[in-house]
């Protein structure tokens, strides 16, 4: 026997699936000189984002992952952008929580549906134009119909299962061992355009996935599929409520361009590009709602 | 506001909408809630302020199975809910 045959070592785990996390400041303008600073705050099923708004307008976020405690979550999100400008709770005079841990927000004035909030945030984002919303959230996804002032007319969420939404993204990324930022770009790096997975649970689509590269697919090749299965998916959402240009995308997912081009081929229409990023959607409107609301008070 | 509750899965399609347009002034006296053997719709204030009714979220994921006493093929000639609601707010997909 070697004596000098040591432990095999494990290798370091890389953690494929985890997306870049952002904080923003709008560094041109002062918040001490406004009238009205408002806070919207979206703990999600995966992600939780923090937006402050100063007098109606963007002026800082901080988009990070969600933890396993709620309250935690929203005062992190909220301390990482008050962190990068100076500015402490209390200079804060309305806060609105929404998404999926909404009720746990400790410091929020009101609690708003997630609906509500990404199709106002969508109408801040691009405009009164926007008529349809899609929110491709962490663990569930939304159709929303709008009017010109982003109040909610229709709306349809599927929230059954992870498939076709970023929890289903981030377990192919791991799978696949190729960092989620680029599976999109990836998904075109095919000769021919293969059929989408048939599995709408994300579980099942894992497992076929791992057939598909048993079979001799690449992994470009799966990913494609995998993109294209979602595409579908969500498209059949969107056509339940019907859709109307302008199109908007929100959530994580419409960073992923192998989902978005999918999406509209399938759907014949051009989704509309957004000058913020797009996680934010939901913080967002309801920063916006706590403008509405603070404004009224202020009356 | 059209709000569809429920969900799509391998099996099929299992909405209900409600027209919430319709709940702000309901001529029903709100006769979902009473109708629906299961209990499932309640009465909440949305974002908006207005009164609305609504499908209670913990039968959103299971309709399928929820509803199925309601059905054609549990001798119903109309759904219950549907019936109730004389201004025709409620909907069922399948």
């Amino acid at each position: 026997m070697n004596a000098d045959m040591t432990a095999p070592t494990i290798p370091e785990k890389r953690e494929f699936w985890r997306w870049q996390e952002n904080v923003w400041v709008d560094e041109s303008r002062d918040w001490k000189s406004a009238g009205i600073v408002t806070c919207g705050i979206d703990v999600g099923s995966v992600s939780s984002q923090a937006v402050l708004m100063v007098d109606g307008e963007l002026y800082g976020f901080n988009s990070m992952r969600t933890g396993n405690n709620s309250p935690d979550s929203a005062t992190h999100a909220l301390a990482g952008v008050m962190e990068k400008c100076g500015m402490k709770l209390e200079d804060i005079h309305y806060v609105v929580g929404t998404g999926y841990g909404r009720v746990n927000v400790p410091f929020a004035h009101r609690a708003l549906t997630e609906i509500a909030c990404h199709a106002r945030g969508a109408n801040y984002m691009g405009g009164s134009s926007v008529r349809t919303i899609l929110d491709m959230g962490g663990q569930d996804c939304k159709a929303i119909r709008c009017d010109e002032r982003g109040k909610v007319t229709r709306f349809l969420m599927n929230d059954k299962c992870a498939a076709g939404t970023g929890r289903g993204m981030e377990v192919i990324a791991d799978l696949m061992q190729i960092p989620i930022a680029e599976l999109g770009p990836r998904s075109f790096d095919v000769d021919v355009e293969p059929a989408a997975v048939s599995s709408v649970c994300v579980v099942f689509a894992k497992s076929e996935a791992l057939g598909l590269l048993k079979a001799g697919y690449t992994k470009n090749k799966v990913i494609a599929a995998y993109c294209q299965a979602m595409a579908e998916r969500v498209v059949s959402l969107l056509e339940r409520v019907g859709v109307e240009e302008d199109f908007f995308i929100t959530g994580g997912i419409a960073k992923n361009p192998g989902i978005v081009r999918r999406i509209e081929k399938l759907l014949g229409i051009k989704a509309m590009e957004s000058r913020v990023d797009s996680q934010i959607a939901g913080a967002l409107g309801a920063a916006l709602f706590a403008y509405t609301l603070m404004s009224k008070k202020a009356a | 506001m059209i709000a569809n509750y429920g969900y799509k899965d391998g099996s099929g399609e299992y909405y209900i909408s409600i027209d919430t347009d319709q709940c702000i002034s309901c001529s029903a006296a709100r006769a979902c809630l009473t109708a629906c053997p299961q209990r499932m719709f309640e009465i909440i204030s949305d974002d908006y302020d207005d009164e609305v009714a609504r499908i209670r979220q913990a039968n959103c994921r299971t309709l399928a199975y929820d509803c199925v006493e309601c059905k054609p093929a549990a001798g119903y000639g109309s759904l219950p809910c549907v019936a109730a609601c004389t201004p025709g707010a409620v909907k069922h997909s399948w």
